[in-house]
Formats: C-alpha cells, structure tokens, sequence
C-alpha cells in the first residue's frame, strides 16, 4: 500500500506503548512503518524479524494469537501483507504486525514454535494466497483439495474461478 | 479430472508398535457423521480404544465467502455473513458493522445499540441452546433435545418476528438496524425471559443428576490454561479452563459495558465443566436481555448518516433528496475510507473477529473471518490424546463447532 512512512511519529506518540517500548528496546530497526489508525496499532516488521519480534511481543505481555492472514495488495510490490492480530489479556491491548513479501520470494518464518495455534492460519494463508511459511511443521492445504490449482484469494484469480 | 484425482488422502498411516507384532488401527470419523455436527472429517490413530492421534480434515463447506465479499458492496456483505455461522448470524451481523462502522467512523444511535445487544444475547441463548441439545445427544440423551429445541423455537419466532427471518435475518445494517421492531416486540421477549430461567432449571434437572451423564463428562477432555492460549481457545472453553476473559466484560462494544453480568469462570478444564460453565452464561445472558429491556432508550435505530445509512421507505417517496441518496447507494454503494480495522465480539462460541481493508471504493478489498471453532479444533488432539474413542464425541460437542464458520 502506497501510504507515507509515519514511522518516526507514530512511535513518537505511542512511546508508553508496551509493545513499541519492547521492541525500540531490542532493535528499533525491526519495524519498518507505523500506524494509528481508527484506534488500532500497526506495526510493519521487517521480514526476517518476525519470529524474535514475536518472542519479544510474548515477553512484553501480548500472550494471545487471535489471527494471521494476508492481504494481497497486486499488482503493486511487496505483493502480500501478511497480517498478525496480537491480543494482551493483562494489558486489555490489541496488536497488529504486517510483513510485506515479495511476489517472487514468497516466504516468511512460520511463527508456530512461538504459538501453535499459527499452524492453521499458516495453512490457511497457505492454501488461499500462496505465501509459504518457513519451518511450519505440516505446511498443506487445509481448505482446498491437495490437487487445487492456484490460490483463490489472490486478486488475479477471477470470482468465479477458472473453468 | 477422475474421480480418482479427488480421493480423499489417508492423512496418517498405522504404525507397528515397538516389540510387539501388533499395528495401531486408523479410523476415519466422518464427514458424514452425527456426531461431527457438520461436515468434519476426523482421522484417528487407535490402539484398541486409546487414542494415539487425531488429525482434523476440514474445508468440505468452503464456500469462499471472503472472496465473494471483495465482489460485493459493503452493505451486501451483510447477507453473507449470516452464512458464517448459521447458529448465530445476528453475533455475525453485528461484528461486520461494527468493523465497518469503525472505518465509517459512525456513531450508532443508543437504541440500536441497546437493541443489538439485545438480540445478541437472545442469539447467545438460542445457539447454547442448539449446543446444549445436541451435545446431550451425542452423549445418548436424547430427550434434552426436545425441550432445548422447544425455547429455541420460541427465540426464532421473535427473530421472524423482527427480521421477517427465522435464522438468516441480516437485521443489522451498517449504521443501525434495518427496521423498527414490532409492536408486540417487548411483550413477547419478556414472556420468554420469563419462562426462561424456570427451563434452564428444567434441563440441569434432567442432566446434572444423570450418572451417565456425568460419567461421560467429567474428568473428560483437560485443557489446561497454557495449552488454551497457545491454540487459540477462546469462550467458554478459555473460561473453563481458568482464563478469566470476556471481550464484553474486557474490551466492551455496542454498551456493553453499561450492563451488569457476571463472567463465569472455573478452572477445572474439562467437558463437564464447559458444560456448567454454559448453562451459567444462559443464565446471564437472560439477565443482560431484561436489562436490555427494561431500559431500552428512545430514539432512532439508523445513524445520521444519509451517505450510509438507506433512508426511510416514507421519505424516499416524498423527498428528493432522500430518493437521490436512496438511488445512489443502492446501485454503487457508499464509499468507505481507506483503511485497516480488526473488530472483534464475544460470539457464543468464543472470539469472533472481523478484519476489514479498505480502499477507498464502495467494495470492500478484503474481508477476513477470525472464527472461534476454526481454532479451538486445533485443540481437538490435545484434548483427546491418550483418552477413549468414545470421548472425542463429548469433546467435539464441548467446543461447540460449527462447520460453517470453519470452513466458510
């Protein structure tokens, strides 16, 4: 998505933020954009930072998974956003981590060793849009047949599919 | 393409046990079984009655639903929503146009508000009820059924009522509701709130003291806290097993934090305890309707809103500017803001969560269901790793699935 880098003052407003004080305090260089919007938190992390950013968020109190999908942004690139959904029961806060990916190197560190609960919404994001999960222990389609042609929540693959 | 192409994988192979010449046996549980409440299909590995592994095989009902939203309008997402999760469209509903509604930046009038939270809680109860009657039939008691389905008809009836639907009623629309309830919408709900709480008693009537019934439950299907929120549990399985969350209590919407409830938690963790820890949340959920009720504000149902919101049928005719705004969203929608929103509600099930992209256009970009049962069923195996065959039924029903929502 083609929108200013509000990096520097998103994490300027949100300073006490436990999430953004956490990783500023690990390496500040891992979030690559950042926004407020409607009263929700976005963090953009780089790609390869995806696990140690989870690892820091779990420490940091964001103990729940809700979410992980994807967002197909074609044809511009980064292609894909895959979209993590934080939740902190002890801090009542929700989180929102996006990593872009490339059409051509579609892979990100799968994130089940931090939570199990990723392994079916990797498969989901799997299955509907292409995006490989590096390290995910059982990396198959989980809503299509195995024999499925193409990803169907991709924006090229047309409604009614191909026939 | 052969039928062949299509066979269904074996997903696991039996294994030789270790120094014995005998092979563990695979069994495949449906898709096409009673006690799947749908269409799961359930790879099991056993050795004699011991489970050893369960593996999930699901997407029978995948429909596509987040695809087709990205070819529709925004307010003709709402029909598709119901779909989701056909034991609680009104929690769906609602959940939508509240993520839309949050993109919109609307304010939604108190008596809509007020009114949502009414029907949700009325949606709760028929859908614990659906849940309640069915899971004392897989365990084999078959009466129960009858009397749940009984009040929940009661409850469909008033949805028919304000809807003109039974169960799909898409009665809530971004911006508000879509009509004014009827005249005989607040005697008819308080009739059965009155009844109510009398027949919650009758069915732990006819369950708590059944040994058989607790034979079956009790000491069933342990989850513990850690393992729930390592694998995504969330609702009433969360809450027994001793997480102390209610995202209408912790993170309340549509006002609900103007309501008095308790949060009914235990951490015992298993069937037996999701089951009391049910019938309790039944009990509360009549408490919320009758606050609901009796202090129901006056004022409209539809936010100010003429860009958004359809306006009445009465001044459509008589004023040009509504029949403009009339003409214009129903033929290309309204336009929403770009942007990114994650709403999340307390569905009967657990969390339910909306994450809706915008890009500025009448159509949304991406629309995507976080489902409770999509990732509580991750927690099948866990649940009933080393118990007996027969207890994957009581647990399935434990978690309350929902095919529907699982594979939309």
């Amino acid at each position: 998505m083609d929108a200013p880098n509000e990096r520097d003052a998103v994490l300027q407003a949100h300073a006490q933020n436990h999430a953004i004080a956490a990783l500023l305090a690990v390496k500040p260089a891992c979030i690559v954009n950042a926004r407020f919007d409607c009263g929700e938190l976005t963090l953009w992390i780089a790609r390869d930072d995806i696990r140690p950013v989870c690892r820091t968020l779990q420490k940091a109190g964001y103990n729940f998974l809700v979410d992980v999908t994807c967002v197909d942004w074609y044809p511009s690139e980064p292609r894909f956003q895959v979209t993590y959904h934080l939740l902190s029961h002890s801090l009542k806060q929700r989180l929102r981590l996006c990593v872009m990916v490339d059409s051509l190197d579609t892979e990100v560190a799968s994130i089940t060793p931090e939570w199990p609960s990723a392994n079916f919404y990797e498969r989901e994001v799997w299955d509907l849009f292409g995006v490989r999960f590096g390290g995910h222990p059982n990396l198959r389609r989980i809503m299509l047949p195995d024999e499925w042609e193409g990803h169907p929540l991709r924006k090229d693959y047309p409604v009614e599919g191909y026939r | 393409m052969d039928a062949a192409d299509f066979a269904i994988s074996p997903l696991i192979e039996p294994r030789v046990e270790e120094g014995s010449k005998d092979r563990t046996m695979v069994l495949n549980m449906g898709p096409q079984h009673p006690s799947t409440h749908g269409v799961l299909r359930l790879v099991l590995e056993i050795d004699g009655e011991t489970v050893l592994r369960l593996v999930p095989d699901i997407g029978f009902l995948h429909t596509g639903i987040e695809k087709t939203c990205e070819a529709k309008f925004y307010q003709q997402v709402v029909p598709l929503t119901d779909r989701i999760d056909y034991l609680s469209p009104m929690s769906n509903n609602l959940c939508y146009c509240l993520a839309v509604e949050k993109l919109l930046q609307l304010e939604i009038p108190p008596r809509a508000q007020w009114l949502r939270v009414l029907l949700n809680e009325l949606t709760r109860l028929q859908s614990h009820l659906v849940w309640l009657g069915t899971h004392a039939m897989d365990i084999g008691a078959l009466t129960l059924f009858l009397y749940t389905f009984r009040e929940r008809e009661e409850i469909l009836k008033i949805f028919e009522d304000v809807s003109g639907q039974r169960m799909m009623g898409s009665y809530f629309r971004v911006g508000g509701i879509a009509l004014e309830p009827p005249v005989n919408f607040h005697e008819r709900v308080q009739n059965l709130l009155k009844m109510m709480p009398e027949r919650i008693d009758e069915y732990e009537n006819l369950l708590n003291g059944n040994p058989i019934w607790m034979s079956r439950l009790k000491g069933v299907g342990y989850l513990s806290a850690a393992d729930a929120i390592a694998l995504g549990v969330t609702g009433p399985p969360l809450r027994a097993s001793g997480v102390d969350w209610d995202l209408r209590r912790d993170m309340p919407y549509s006002s609900y934090e103007k309501f008095q409830f308790k949060v009914p938690v235990s951490d015992v963790g298993d069937v037996w305890t999701r089951y009391l820890l049910r019938v309790e949340e039944m009990r509360e959920s009549v408490k919320i309707c009758q606050q609901a009720l009796d202090g129901m504000p006056q004022g409209p149902l539809k936010a100010n809103a003429p860009k958004v919101v359809l306006p009445d049928r009465e001044k459509m005719k008589t004023q040009m500017e509504s029949l403009i705004y009339h003409f214009k969203i129903v033929t290309e929608g309204f336009a929403v803001p770009a942007g990114q929103v994650y709403q999340a509600i307390e569905s009967p099930r657990g969390e339910m969560g909306y994450f809706v992209v915008s890009d500025g256009t009448a159509k949304p970009y991406r629309v995507h269901m976080r489902n409770p049962t999509f990732a509580s069923l991750q927690a099948l195996e866990t649940m009933c790793v080393g118990r007996l065959l027969a207890d994957v039924v009581a647990v399935i029903g434990s978690i309350d699935i929902v095919l529907g929502e699982i594979d939309r």
